[in-house]
Parts: structure tokens; C-alpha cells; sequence
């Protein structure tokens, strides 16, 4: 059985249609990526998985349970995490009460406070600052931790090195294979494809609202990926 | 000179009522946004539910807590989950309208059943005791256990937010609603549960305006009014504000009343407008702006 399946996706704003008709799958420990130019749609996908946009679907399944009107919060304590674009960590947070509120649904699992800060030793000294007050990249590692300590069986990642120094998105793709190993699907959304196409299983390339073109990276030339990404 | 320290002290000992009001109001605002214009009318409503409970089994307006604290607690769970949740969203007015029917049925009821008369929670002996703090300066007892609680009890709410992790999902939803859902936070049950704590802070401000003076079905809206101003005035930063803003406010109209009698409340008004001119997020605001 798949983690995670998709079945005629159809999301909306209001009036305005972001998805149509989109297919999806992710086995279990698979790393799949998400691209597409902005405005394709890889937000909304990740937001429908999390019931945070209104959608349609004829499957939308999670380890074969339909979460299709469970509520955002039964679907992370469900081992779904996100995330999310721009990291939105809590401003009147610590990074410590950040990384705590994470673990919030109180599902069991193997990641604790110690462990995200074996992970991330940066994060350590700044345990009392404001979330707000850390540089870019630990920002961004805190919006990791604060997803692993909900101890996630998928992780949803939106733009990971999106407005990130090259060292820094280094670093944190550094991780990814440390949370693979413990067994954890993840989808990454990301604008730098060959960061993408190095991690992932598999690829799904969005163009406005659709499915582009899937499949294995070492499959797929460079040229379909361009004109499934930029629509030439 | 000695009879305007007196006005200031018990202008502090009001203030501390005040702040109760206030917090109350401050928790709902500052979790879901929601201006609560019956906030008042909930707290004459407490009053009210004591009188009953105390006449009903004979007990002391401080041990009527015991069953009005539970009651309100429930009470503001549900009715924030079967109303008011579902008038929560992106426009600002529908919550406001709702909560002003709120306050007009609870008047209209509250007057229907115990009539205009007003109504006095009885304590005993302990409403008249005092203690002088110095020559000219008398603390009423029960004045001073109701600064003392409230004080307390603002202490123990600001513990609250800051220490535990229903404070953590308070703050959280707070600041990010849509992000506090990603993490497994519900957030129509926290809403539930912020104005079950509003609802209890009512409930204790409600018993205690009930011993210090007297109520009737229409004291609501000045009470409201009250926090609304002590809210302004201390800013939504924590909790030591809205105590800073009761303080101010109880001050001010002591000392008003002190000029002349008649300028108590306007003293208030006038105090809340220069702090309003002066530092429109109040004396302790919130740390970003948003
Ligand atoms: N909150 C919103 N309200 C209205 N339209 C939105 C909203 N969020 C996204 N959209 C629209 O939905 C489409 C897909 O957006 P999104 O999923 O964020 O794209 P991506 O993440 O691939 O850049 C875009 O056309 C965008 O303008
Ligand atoms: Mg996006």
C-alpha cells in the first residue's frame, strides 16, 4: 500500500482553481520532489495533503485512511509535518518553545529535544532567542526540527533553500539523508532542480495546476524538464 | 495631602478589579481576535449566577466559586464552540454583532427574570473590616483580598502563558493561526478553551463586584467599557500591562472623584484618551507589529 495517494485532485481559492484533476503517489521512505515554475500549484498540493486548502478528490488517502475532511490537526497526528515556505516560526516563541510546540499532537517517536539539537548543534546556544532572531538558515533548521519533533512518518518540505546562502542550503540538505534513515517519506518543493533531482526518488513537475511530467530523474533528459518546468 | 495618597491607594485597590475585567477580555482578543462586546454582560451574568447559588444553598459568595468557577468555565466552552467559532474569519464584523446580540439577550434576560433591582452578593462582617495602614489611610479587608487575588491571579495566568503548553498553543495560535494548525494545534478547541479562562476571570470579577458594590441587569456595557479601557491602556504585550492599565484607570477615577464626584468616570475616560494620544499601543504592547 502506498503512504500516500493521491486521486484527482482538485484545489481552490475561493473562485480561483489552483489544482486540476492532479495526480499523486509516495510509497513509504520515498523522497519525491515537487518542481515547477511559481504559481504552478506545489504550495496548494502540499496544503491540500495538510487539509489546509478546500479540495476535491476522488482519493486522497493517507496509509489507506481517507483524510480527505480530516481537520490539519488530526492529519499531523496522523505523522504528517510540514515544513512550510518562509519556515513561519512562532515570533513570540523561543526557538526552544518553537522546536516543543512541534512535538504538540504527542505522537511517539524517536525524535526529542536532544536529538534535533545532535542534528542541528547551532540551534543549541540560541535555544532562548526568539525564533525571529536567528539567521535565515537556522531559521530554517528550527522549522525542521520543529517538524521532526511531531515525529513525522512524511515530511513536507516548501522551498527548503528558497532565499538561503549556498553553504547554508548545503548544510540542510546535509540532514535530509539523516531523516531518511529513520524511515521518513518527504516530498521537497524547490526551486533549485538540481538540488531537487539529487535527493529525490522520483520527480513531479507542476505546470499551472497540472501534472507536467513524472518520473525516476536518472529517466527524465534535462530538456523535458525544462520545457515541463517553463511550459516551452 | 494625606487624603490624596488615600484616593491613589484605593484607586490602586479598584484598579486591581479592573485588571480582572481587562484580562479577561485581553485573552480573548489576543488568541482569536475577537472583540467580546458582552464581556460585561457575561460578567453581570456571573453575578447574577452566584446570587442564585448562594440563595439556592446558602453558602459564602467566596465558596459559591466552587460551583459558579466550573459553571462559566463550561459555559464559555460552549458557546464558544456552538456560536461564536463560526463567526470567526477574515471579516471583523460578524463576531462583533454576534457578541452585541449576546450582550443585548443576556440584559433582556438577566431583567425579565431577577427584575431592575439592584442586587448585592452578601459577605458578612468581612464588608465592613478594615485596616489602617497608616493615620488616615484605611484599607477596606475585603478591597484588599480582592487586589490581592486579582494580583494573583494576573501572576498566575502570565506563569500560564508563558510556562505550560496550553500558554504555548495560546501564543502560537496567536501569532500564526494557520501555522499553530500545522502543528496538531486544534484550534476551535483552544479558542473553547480561551473563553472557558475568560469566562472564569468573568466569573471571579463578577463575585466580586457583586461584594464591593451593587449590580443590576445594566451594569454591563460600563463594565465592558472599563476593561476595554484598561485593555488600551496597558497594551496586549503580557499580562502585567492589563494590571498596569486596571491600576491606571482605577486611579484615575479616584482621584477624578476626589475633585468633584461627578468626574469619576470621565477622569477615567480622560486618563485612557491622553495615554491613547500619547502611546497608541498602550504602556506594554506586543513585541511585533502585526
Ligand atoms: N491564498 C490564495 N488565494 C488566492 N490564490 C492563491 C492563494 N495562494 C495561491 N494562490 C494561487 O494559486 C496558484 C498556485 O499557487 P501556489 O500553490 O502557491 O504555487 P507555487 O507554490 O507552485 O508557487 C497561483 O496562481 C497563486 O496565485
Ligand atoms: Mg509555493
Amino acid at each position: 500500500m502506498s503512504l500516500l495517494e493521491i486521486r484527482n485532485l482538485d484545489a481552490f481559492y475561493g473562485d480561483f482553481q489552483a489544482l486540476f484533476g492532479f495526480d499523486f503517489d509516495l510509497e513509504e521512505h520515498e523522497t519525491v520532489a515537487a518542481i515547477g515554475a511559481n504559481g504552478a500549484g506545489k504550495t496548494t498540493l502540499l496544503r491540500a495533503i495538510t487539509g489546509m486548502v478546500a479540495a476535491t478528490s476522488e482519493v486522497l488517502s493517507y496509509r489507506g485512511e481517507s483524510i480527505q475532511s480530516r481537520e490539519a490537526a488530526d492529519i499531523v497526528a496522523l505523522g504528517v509535518a510540514m515544513v512550510p515556505e518562509g519556515r513561519r516560526l512562532f515570533p513570540s516563541l523561543s526557538v526552544e518553545e518553537n522546536l516543543v510546540i512541534g512535538g504538540y499532537s504527542g505522537r511517539p517517536g524517536r525524535w526529542s529535544l536532544e536529538r534535533v539539537y545532535e542534528l542541528f548543534p547551532a540551534l543549541r546556544n540560541r535555544r532562548s532567542v526568539p525564533g525571529t532572531a536567528l539567521s535565515g538558515g537556522e531559521q530554517q533548521m528550527t522549522a525542521i526540527g520543529r517538524a521532526l519533533m511531531s515525529n513525522p512518518d512524511l515530511i513536507l518540505f516548501d522551498e527548503l533553500s528558497l532565499g538561503l546562502a549556498p553553504v547554508v542550503v548545503k548544510e540542510i540538505y546535509e540532514v535530509l539523508p539523516v531523516i531518511k534513515a529513520e524511515g521518513t517519506a518527504m516530498v521537497v518543493v524547490e526551486q533549485d532542480i538540481n538540488r531537487a533531482l539529487e535527493v529525490a526518488d522520483r520527480v513531479y513537475c507542476l505546470q499551472e495546476g497540472r501534472l507536467a511530467l513524472t518520473g525516476a530523474p536518472g529517466d527524465l533528459t534535462r530538456d523535458r524538464i525544462s520545457a515541463a518546468y517553463f511550459g516551452t | 495631602m494625606i487624603e490624596w495618597v488615600n484616593s491613589i491607594v484605593q484607586g490602586v485597590l479598584t484598579g486591581g478589579l479592573y485588571a480582572l475585567f481587562a484580562a479577561g477580555l485581553a485573552i480573548i482578543f489576543g488568541v482569536m481576535r475577537l472583540v467580546n462586546i458582552a464581556h460585561g454582560d457575561l460578567i453581570v451574568l456571573a453575578a447574577f449566577v452566584a446570587m442564585v447559588t448562594i440563595e439556592t444553598t446558602g453558602v459564602d459568595p467566596f465558596v459559591s466559586m466552587v460551583a459558579v468557577l466550573p459553571f462559566m468555565f463550561f459555559f464559555g466552552y460552549v458557546l464558544q464552540r456552538g456560536i461564536l467559532n463560526y463567526t470567526l474569519g477574515d471579516d471583523l464584523l460578524p463576531p462583533l454583532l454576534v457578541t452585541f446580540g449576546i450582550s443585548i439577550v443576556i440584559q433582556n434576560l438577566l431583567l425579565e427574570i431577577f427584575s431592575a433591582d439592584s442586587q448585592r452578593l452578601k459577605a458578612g462582617p468581612i464588608e465592613v473590616s478594615s485596616v489602617e495602614l497608616v493615620e488616615g489611610i484605611e484599607l477596606g479587608t475585603l478591597p484588599l483580598i480582592v487586589f490581592v487575588i486579582a494580583v494573583a491571579l494576573i501572576f498566575a495566568l502570565q506563569i500560564g502563558f508563558s510556562r505550560t503548553r496550553l500558554g504555548r498553543a495560546f501564543r502560537a495560535t496567536s501569532d500564526d493561526p494557520s501555522t499553530a494548525r500545522l502543528m496538531g494545534i486544534n484550534q476551535k478547541h483552544i479558542f473553547g478553551l480561551a473563553m472557558a479562562v475568560s469566562l472564569v476571570l468573568v466569573a471571579i470579577a463578577g463575585i466580586f463586584i457583586g461584594i464591593r458594590t451593587n449590580f443590576d441587569p445594566a451594569l454591563g456595557p460600563t463594565r465592558l467599557l472599563f476593561a476595554f479601557e484598561a485593555v488600551i491602556i496597558g497594551g496586549l504585550g503580557s499580562m502585567w500591562g492589563t494590571l498596569a492599565g486596571g491600576v491606571i484607570l482605577g486611579v484615575a477615577q479616584n482621584i477624578g472623584a476626589k475633585i468633584d464626584p461627578g468626574w469619576q468616570f470621565l477622569a477615567g475616560h480622560i486618563a485612557f484618551l491622553v495615554i491613547l494620544v500619547l502611546r497608541p499601543n498602550g504602556l506594554f504592547p506586543r513585541t511585533r507589529d502585526d
